[in-house]
């Protein structure tokens, strides 16, 4: 064994010079031509900065398109999920709560028509992006609370409607913040 | 058809098609041939040969390679629970973390150089920079230490013909295919995935926590980092240690559909392409395209009912009668979908790889059991190196059966198999499933006699409760990583059981199929007769199989069914 302990100390050194501090400079090296210089992209309106381009935030009011339950509360600095397991009475009780809460802002809606995605947690807690029932099934709620046409707040869920990739493999999403910064910017 | 079926299938066939080419690239490095990228890599290997006192050309035997590989873990370790423990006073840690405790730092360090990633701490909080740099460094030479010590069981399992004495002088040198996994195979991809990352919005800084009021009026503190560079060793290594919390779900370290595939090849890239690079070696194609057929037909088993699980979606939210059109979404993040996310689940546990892009807590019982057999298993690919290590063994007790069986004394690969080997073998066979029912069995002893005591372990009651134990410990025995996160697991109980099973699960098995390969080498080699059981048939395939099956369900199946069956029956 003796005679390793002296490669291995001189080896490990080696091996942390390339690749724990050269590697790390080459990647950060990199990032400064990716997006934002790899301190992560914003979003603005008005020149202030009002969220984080992937990371999902907490849209609660009527007036908005409500996000994910998220079991950390959009904690963008301590994600989480719930890690429900999917027997769990005290979780299905909590499921359940939440459709009653759904059905009472949104009474023109049937139980039926509610996505589960809304009523279930993401595992991240910053999911930034809901499915297109979900958005559609908060139309109504939105048009009587903001006092615009169905319609139109219908056809900007369409227009914000992001399509599986090449449209070909993956999932339909809307992003929940792209969505409302255009909602309060309409007419 | 569906776009989410497309796109998990498009991920499968991505990871084949690289996987070859990769594997004869592999092959080419061990053997030391020529390849396109030498002028490069020459120069950086003399370099690394040169700082560390090496003469690569020096041939080692099998007891010298191990004796490498443990003195090396050894230092890795002590720089580990330093740094952990003195992270809080050390650079880099503009969020102001605190240091670890030791039973943390233990567990967290055993789990980063066994290649294991169990994460006991989230990312955000738990370490600085400089820790995660750190481990970082351990995601690159943990890989690389597991793919050099298959590389010389490949070596070892190389028919000579002329001397047997001189071919156990052919195992190859330990530090310098540890060098070459390094440099020529681990860091060339890496940078590739990293740049992808990036470019796809995953940050790389060092600044700390940014601020920002959001939408609603809310103050957002948003933890960032040197992410890209890790989650590409990450992946690639079969590390699968998360540079956040919730690892690859959350939104910067997996920004869309198009890094979640990029990601999830990566898982089982290396894997696959080592069998390649075995089939290379050895000039045996068939003999490769057999291990891969069989350790495919496992993995289709356990990936295609998890999908059609997680796409059927929860019964109990069913009943409820809303809409459930996607599938169970609870922990799961729309962007993957439950397709996505019980592929990756697969994938990140039939290798032990252990990242996760949705929380496997709230998998349906049967798609958490699958994802406790990949791990339970822990061959179907495997992780880098080991797996195949770990199919060794199996395949080393499928030849011992079928020899049994026909009457003759079992050869494998022109090697006797003898007492010396099978015992060998059945211990490493039986190690896996005593640390892991031996440690959920303490526990469960444990908390059914103190469930006061212990009320923060378990985030869910009953059968799904147990099952978190049961999968901590599978986990850890299976170098994997992952875990059903409810387990309230930051105690000294867990991180000290854990720690203990992580360390005997990386390195008698490792020290198992090196030293049974070592001593084969040395053998006389007999030549194919009319009588040799073949090694490259479907016969034999099944056979392995069949080991496979049996050790694999008739250890864990009473386990099993007090947990995620039990759940599944009663959701009924």
């Amino acid at each position: 064994m003796k005679q390793h302990i002296l490669p291995a100390l001189r080896l490990t050194f080696v091996c942390a010079v390339v690749f724990a501090v050269a590697y790390t400079f080459l990647i950060l090296a990199v990032a400064q031509a990716a997006p934002n210089k790899g301190n992560g992209q914003t979003v603005s309106v008005n020149n202030k900065v009002v969220g984080y381009a992937l990371e999902g935030q907490s849209f609660t009011a009527d007036k908005y398109f409500n996000g994910r339950p998220s079991a950390v509360g959009y904690n963008a600095a301590g994600s989480g999920g719930s890690n429900k397991g999917p027997s769990n009475p005290e979780y299905l009780q909590q499921v359940k709560n939440r459709l009653d809460m759904f059905l009472v802002h949104n009474p023109a809606i049937k139980k039926e028509q509610i996505p589960a995605e809304l009523l279930t947690a993401s595992g991240s807690g910053l999911d930034p992006d809901i499915s297109y029932n979900a958005a559609m099934v908060q139309v109504i709620r939105i048009a009587a609370t903001r006092k615009l046409r169905e319609e139109k707040i219908g056809a900007l869920v369409k227009e914000k409607v992001q399509q599986p990739l090449l449209h070909l493999f993956g999932t339909q999403k809307i992003n929940v913040l792209q969505l409302n910064i255009a909602l309060d910017e309409m007419k | 058809m569906n776009t989410e079926i497309f796109g998990v299938i498009a991920m499968f066939l991505v990871t084949i098609t690289l996987a070859i080419p990769l594997g004869k690239y592999i092959g080419k490095v061990y053997n030391g041939n020529k390849t396109l990228w030498d002028p490069i890599f020459n120069p950086l290997d003399k370099l690394f040969f040169k700082a560390g006192g090496i003469n690569p050309a020096n041939n080692m035997t099998w007891q010298q390679n191990l004796v490498a590989l443990l003195t090396i873990n050894i230092v890795w370790f002590l720089l580990s629970m330093f740094v952990l423990m003195s992270q809080s006073w050390l650079p880099l840690n503009p969020d102001g973390n605190s240091s670890m405790t030791a039973d943390l730092a233990f567990n967290t360090t055993i789990s980063f150089i066994t290649n294991t990633n169990l994460q006991h701490y989230s990312g955000e909080s738990g370490l600085s920079y400089f820790g995660q740099i750190t481990l970082m460094l351990w995601q690159f030479i943990s890989a690389a230490a597991g793919m050099a010590i298959c590389a010389t069981v490949f070596k070892a399992m190389k028919p000579v013909l002329h001397s047997a004495k001189e071919k156990a002088a052919e195992v190859g040198n330990f530090y310098c295919l540890f060098v070459k996994s390094c440099t020529r195979i681990l860091l060339p991809l890496c940078v590739v995935v990293a740049v992808l990352l990036l470019l796809n919005g995953t940050p790389m800084t060092f600044k700390g926590k940014d601020q920002f009021i959001s939408v609603q009026g809310d103050t957002v503190n948003v933890s960032r980092g040197p992410a890209a560079a890790m989650i590409a060793i990450k992946q690639l290594g079969t590390n699968g240690g998360g540079f956040f919390g919730v690892n690859s779900a959350h939104p910067l370290e997996n920004p869309n559909y198009f890094t979640n595939t990029i990601e999830n090849v990566c898982i089982i890239l290396i894997p696959i392409a080592m069998i390649f690079a075995l089939g290379f070696m050895l000039k045996r194609k068939r003999f490769a395209w057999m291990i891969l057929g069989i350790m495919t037909l496992g993995f289709l088993l356990l990936v295609i009912p998890s999908i059609y699980y997680e796409m059927h979606g929860n019964t109990a939210i069913a009943k409820m009668g809303v809409l459930q059109n996607l599938g169970s979404m609870e922990g799961k993040e729309v962007r993957f979908g439950p397709a996505a996310s019980a592929y990756w689940g697969i994938t990140s546990t039939v290798t032990s790889n252990g990242s996760v892009n949705a929380m496997h807590d709230s998998f349906t019982p049967l798609t958490g059991m699958f994802a406790m057999l990949g791990m339970m298993v822990n061959a179907f690919y495997g992780g880098v190196g080991v797996g195949f290590l770990n199919f060794y063994i199996f395949m080393i007790i499928a030849v011992f059966i079928s020899g049994l069986m026909v009457g003759r004394t079992p050869e494998f690969l022109g090697k006797k198999i003898e007492a010396k080997e099978m015992k060998i073998a059945a211990i490493i066979a039986l190690l896996h499933p005593f640390l892991i029912l031996v440690g959920t069995a303490i526990s469960s002893h444990l908390y059914a006699h103190n469930p006061q005591t212990y009320a923060g372990w378990l985030n869910n009651p009953s059968s799904h409760g147990y099952s978190e134990m049961l999968y901590e410990f599978t986990s850890s025995s299976a170098n994997n990583g992952s875990g059903f996160a409810g387990l309230g697991n930051n105690t000294p109980f867990w991180n000290i059981a854990c720690g203990i099973v992580m360390l005997l699960a990386r390195y008698l098995p490792i020290i198992g199929p090196v030293a049974i390969a070592g001593i084969l080498a040395k053998k006389k080699y007999i030549p194919e007769s009319a009588g040799t059981l073949k090694t490259d048939n479907s016969t034999f395939a099944i056979m392995i199989f069949a080991v496979i099956f049996i050790i694999a369900a008739l250890s864990f199946f009473p386990a099993l069914a007090l947990g995620p069956i039990a759940e599944y029956f009663g959701m009924k």
